[in-house]
This record gives structure tokens, C-alpha cells and sequence, in this order.
């Protein structure tokens, strides 16, 4: 797999200015969705997202990420409630709010007997591009998502993580001021997963508000600022990534010994809340505000050598879930 | 600057569309040519030196506006409806609704490229009526004016068919069900006058019948029907079709949930 080539340069270079950190680059107000079968989907959604800022939508499946997504790019229409970009209500001011988005949806959704170069080309010219312009930023995106060789294959030539990539170019083609970003590394490998990591915050540093729902908890937690989660419709949780992880009272850790040790043995290190998994492996549940010292300490007295150690979940993992069960 | 983006995404969805039916063009150009071959071949060629005249010319003469409009007819509808649904199908038709380009502007790209398709496929039917019948134009605005109009009147016909279709099944109904039956009695074969009083009577409710008299008349200098009153009613048509399609396409029927 060959990894992506970045070479970001300022997309917006007003959104890069700290004055307008504080701007609101999307607001939603009061937003419901009831579907023709009666299914409610969204239930009073309230949020906003400022500008410049890396934010995270998160939710079990069927919590309402992609209706709402749905919403604020027209594809769904609410039952009630608004959607405003940069202070531009969606319904109203089309055109505007319209060139400020881009949108990467969950599923492919590009005609995969077209080429890859006429798909991003053909999005430019939606968005009035002229020719010479479009075909610039065609290779410009292109190249950076490493799809500028691929540009005359037909997009059912792709592998899942390169169609990936070029809804990603297609979204920014016209390059808005807000991405938002539904599931984007979804059956993406590790690698190219890290490469479209390092993409997006690159991106998002010259000036991109970018919105991102994702599965990966991990994901979320690299790359996003502040956080929201979502769950039957509702807005359960709305904070920044710092002070969600606060929020979690434990931790469970993995501690991977150097050399084997048996039952006896690990009984009489006398460790609370602790278990043996196998000869090499132990966990321990332990309160965030606790010292992990002792542990080796104890460890140590013992002769007992550490290898490696490791949080058993992704601390935001544990805390969405805990979340979700208390909601 | 507005109305420079609003021309620009026209001429993307109309260089798309025909980009794609010149792609195809075994499924979309050939077939056509190949079938109106064969009815110049024989019904205009073997069977028609048998039927003599008709309408006061040669049965060949007479059939070949009928075909090409046929041509037209079909084609325009057939790219709209198969274009359409195919980009609802693959979703592709995202791309375009969540993109700022207004809803007439859509309308407007997909008609042209039905109305492309249609024009292309007619003149390759009419480039080989030459090998069968001497044909020249009678009045060139007329033929070129009511050529247009079908094929915009179909075109919008098949993007109707296109909104409400959920099936590849749904877009083969109409033209199966309605367009070939309106087509073969809409006078392509046969004049008006061999028709009993109440078969001039059911003819008279099929719009078809207008559009391929006043092409024969573009063509030939006679026809069964008044020019003027055809026009109009394809006037007409295309107004209210236009009409219904842009409410619907506001509405999201068959696009947005």
C-alpha cells in the first residue's frame, strides 16, 4: 500500500486567523426527524461546532450520526428544527451554505463506471468551477490522497480504502470551509487509517472545520477536540475530549511480563482487583486518580520484569459505553 | 458570478450525459440504428413496393419521418429514465443534490442530454434513410422546432418515469406498456385516412400521432393534422411536464427522505 503523499497548504486562510476561532461554523437548533414509517430518529438535537474546530459525532449504530449528517446536507429533510453554516440557514440560503460544505458519506456513492479524474472533475463543475480551476484542483486533491495515478481508472478498479479517498478529494474538490466526514476509515487498514489521520488534522490546522462520526474510538480520540454523543435521537454528552476522558473514574491495565509466573505467585503480590489472564499477563482495574508506582513496586520486590502495559480498552471506549448505559 | 456557476454545472451534468451514452454507445447508439435499419429493410424496402403509395408518396418516403421520430422518441426517453435511475440507483445522485446547483438546473442538464441522445441517434437514422429513400426538407424550421420539442417532451417524461421508478422493472413498464403502443399508432406506418371514423377518433387522443404529422410535414409538405395546433400542444406539454418535474424534484419525491 502506498502511503498518502501530503503536502497540505492553506486551504482557507481567513479560517486559519485566531480571531475567528470563536465563530460558529454550524449550529443545529431544536432538530426532529420523524420517516414516513414513524421511525423517530432525531429528537430535539441541539449543537453547535465552531469554526477551526476537530469534532467528534459519536453513537451506536442507529443513534441518529447519519440523519443528522443527512439533515445538514439537504439529503434528509427534518420535521422540524434548523440547521445554520456560518450563520446561514440551509433551507434558505442554498448556494452559500452549500459551497461552505463538504460531505464524505458513509457508503460509496459515485458512479463506479466513471473515472476516478471525471468523478472529482465533474463535482468541480457542480460547484461552478471553470474548467482550468477544476482540473487544477483535480490533481491537486488527487495527488494528495495518492489517487493521481489511478485518475483514468474506472472507479469500480478501486480497492475499499482507495474509494475511501476519493470521495475524500471529490468532498474537497471545492474546498469548504466545513468537512464532514461519515465513517471515513471504515475497513480502511491501520496504515492507510494513520495516513488519512494525519491527512485530516493537517487539513484541519490550515483552516478546515471538520466534523467526523466514526466507530473508532480510538480514532475520536486522536484526532477531535471536542465531542458529542449521541444515542436514540438525543444529545447525551457535549464537551471537549479533555474533559470527557476526566470523567473516567477507572481504568482497566494490561501488564505483559517478561518471564512466566505462577498462581502462587501472583497471589502473594497481593494486588487488589487483579487477575491473572495466562502465565504472562495480568490486568488490574485501577480509579484514574490512582498511582500505578505501587504496582511496580510490588512488581519489582518480587523480581518480576515488565514488558509492556497497556490500557485493556481505549479509555474513550470505556467511558462512550458507561455513557451509553447510563443514558 | 451566480448565474457563470449555474451555466457551468448545466454544462457538467450535459458533457456527463453524453459522456456516458457516448460510452455505451453498443447499448445506446448501435441498437437503434440496427432495429429502423431493418424497418427500412423491410417494411419501407420488401414489403412497402407492395403497399404503393401513401398519402400521395412512395410507402418508403412516407415511413422515414415516422422512423426517425420514433428514434427520437424512444431514445430521449430511454436516456433520461435509464440515466436518472441509475445514478438514484447508485446513489451517485447524491453528488448533485448535495451540491449547490438548483433544481431547474438539474432538470434542464438531464432534458439536454436526453434531447442530445435523441437528436444523435435520429441523425444517424436519417444519415441512413438516404441508402432507401431521396428525401428533402420541406420547411427545415418546422422539422427542426418540432424535432426539439419531442424530444424535450420526452425527455421530461422519462425523468418523470425516473423520480417515482424504485426498480429497474419501474422504468421498463412505461415505455413497454405506453410508449410502444402510442408510437406504432401514432400514424408512423400508415396515414390517418385508411383509419375508420372512430380510429381517427382515438388517434386524435394521442399526441404521438401530432408530433409524427408535423415532422412529415417538416419533411414531406403534407401531414394529417394542423401544424399550428400541434406545436401548440407540444408547447403546452412541455410547460406542464416541466412544471410537474421541478415541483417534484423541490418536493424531493423519490430523492431526499
Amino acid at each position: 500500500m502506498r502511503p498518502l503523499t501530503l503536502v497540505v497548504a492553506p486551504l482557507h486562510k481567513s479560517a486559519s486567523c485566531e480571531v475567528t476561532r470563536m465563530t460558529i461554523a454550524i449550529s443545529i437548533k431544536d432538530l426532529y426527524k420523524t420517516y414516513a414509517n414513524g421511525h423517530q430518529a432525531l429528537k430535539g438535537v441541539n449543537l453547535d461546532v465552531s469554526e477551526g474546530d476537530f469534532f467528534a459525532l459519536l453513537g451506536p449504530n442507529g443513534a441518529g450520526k447519519s440523519t443528522t449528517i443527512g439533515v445538514i446536507s439537504t439529503l434528509v429533510r427534518q420535521t422540524s428544527g434548523t440547521v445554520t453554516v456560518y450563520g446561514k440557514n440551509v433551507d434558505t440560503h442554498v448556494y452559500e451554505t452549500k459551497l461552505d460544505l463538504g460531505i464524505v458519506p458513509q457508503e460509496v456513492n459515485f458512479s463506479l463506471f466513471e473515472k476516478v479524474g471525471d468523478i472529482v472533475m465533474t463535482q468541480a463543475g457542480y460547484y461552478g468551477l471553470p474548467r482550468a480551476l477544476a482540473r487544477e484542483r483535480t490533481e491537486k486533491y488527487l495527488r494528495k490522497l495518492g489517487l493521481w495515478d489511478k485518475r483514468d481508472n474506472r472507479a469500480r478498479m478501486l480497492s475499499g480504502g482507495m474509494k475511501r479517498r476519493l470521495m475524500i478529494a471529490r468532498a474537497l474538490v471545492h474546498e469548504p470551509r466545513l468537512l464532514i466526514l461519515d465513517e471515513p476509515t471504515a475497513g480502511v487498514d491501520i496504515e492507510l487509517r494513520r495516513s488519512m489521520w494525519d491527512f485530516l488534522q493537517e487539513i484541519n490546522r490550515n483552516g478546515t472545520t471538520i466534523i467526523l462520526t466514526t466507530h473508532y474510538l480510538e480514532e475520536a480520540e486522536t484526532l477531535c477536540r471536542n465531542i458529542a454523543i449521541i444515542d436514540e435521537g438525543r444529545i447525551i454528552e457535549n464537551t471537549s475530549m479533555k474533559k470527557l476522558l476526566d470523567k473516567l473514574d477507572c481504568q482497566t491495565l494490561i501488564f505483559d511480563l517478561r518471564h512466566e509466573i505462577e498462581e502462587a505467585t501472583f497471589t502473594e503480590l497481593g494486588l487488589i482487583n487483579a487477575q491473572l489472564i495466562d502465565p504472562h499477563t495480568f490486568e488490574i482495574v485501577i480509579g484514574c486518580d490512582e498511582d500505578i508506582n505501587g504496582i511496580f513496586t510490588q512488581l519489582q520486590n518480587k523480581g518480576i520484569g515488565v514488558k509492556g502495559m497497556r490500557n485493556k480498552t481505549n479509555r474513550l471506549e470505556q467511558l462512550f459505553l458507561s455513557r451509553l448505559k447510563s443514558a | 458570478m451566480q448565474a457563470n456557476y449555474k451555466y457551468i454545472a448545466f454544462e457538467t451534468i450535459l458533457i456527463k450525459e453524453i459522456r456516458r451514452f457516448a460510452r455505451i454507445w453498443v447499448q445506446t447508439l448501435v441498437p437503434p440504428a440496427i432495429t429502423i435499419g431493418l424497418y427500412f429493410l423491410i417494411f419501407g424496402n420488401l414489403i412497402g413496393r407492395r403497399i404503393g403509395d401513401m398519402g400521395g408518396y412512395g410507402y418508403m418516403e412516407f415511413i422515414v419521418p415516422g422512423l426517425i421520430m420514433m428514434a427520437v422518441i424512444q431514445n430521449s426517453y430511454a436516456n433520461v429514465v435509464s440515466s436518472f435511475f441509475s445514478q438514484k440507483f447508485q446513489r451517485s445522485i447524491e453528488e448533485l443534490l448535495v451540491s449547490p446547483v438548483p433544481n431547474y438546473v438539474i432538470l434542464c442538464g438531464f432534458v439536454a442530454g436526453g434531447v442530445a441522445r435523441g437528436l444523435a441517434v435520429g441523425f444517424i437514422v436519417m444519415l441512413m434513410s438516404f441508402a432507401f429513400a431521396d428525401l428533402a426538407i420541406h420547411n427545415l424550421s418546422v422539422t427542426v422546432i418540432v424535432v426539439i420539442l419531442t424530444a424535450v417532451v420526452f425527455s421530461l417524461a422519462g425523468f418523470l418515469n425516473a423520480l417515482f421508478a424504485n426498480s429497474f422493472d419501474d422504468i421498463s413498464i412505461i415505455p413497454t406498456f405506453v410508449l410502444t403502443p402510442l408510437i406504432y399508432l401514432g400514424g408512423v406506418f400508415y396515414s390517418v385516412e385508411l383509419l375508420p371514423s372512430a380510429g381517427r377518433i382515438v388517434s386524435s387522443f394521442n399526441p404521438i400521432f401530432y408530433m409524427v404529422n408535423t415532422f412529415r410535414y417538416g419533411i414531406l409538405g403534407t401531414s394529417d393534422v394542423n401544424i399550428f395546433w400541434s406545436l401548440g400542444m407540444l408547447m403546452l406539454f412541455v410547460a406542464i411536464l416541466f412544471a410537474i418535474s421541478l415541483y417534484l424534484l423541490r418536493k424531493g419525491t423519490g430523492l431526499r427522505h
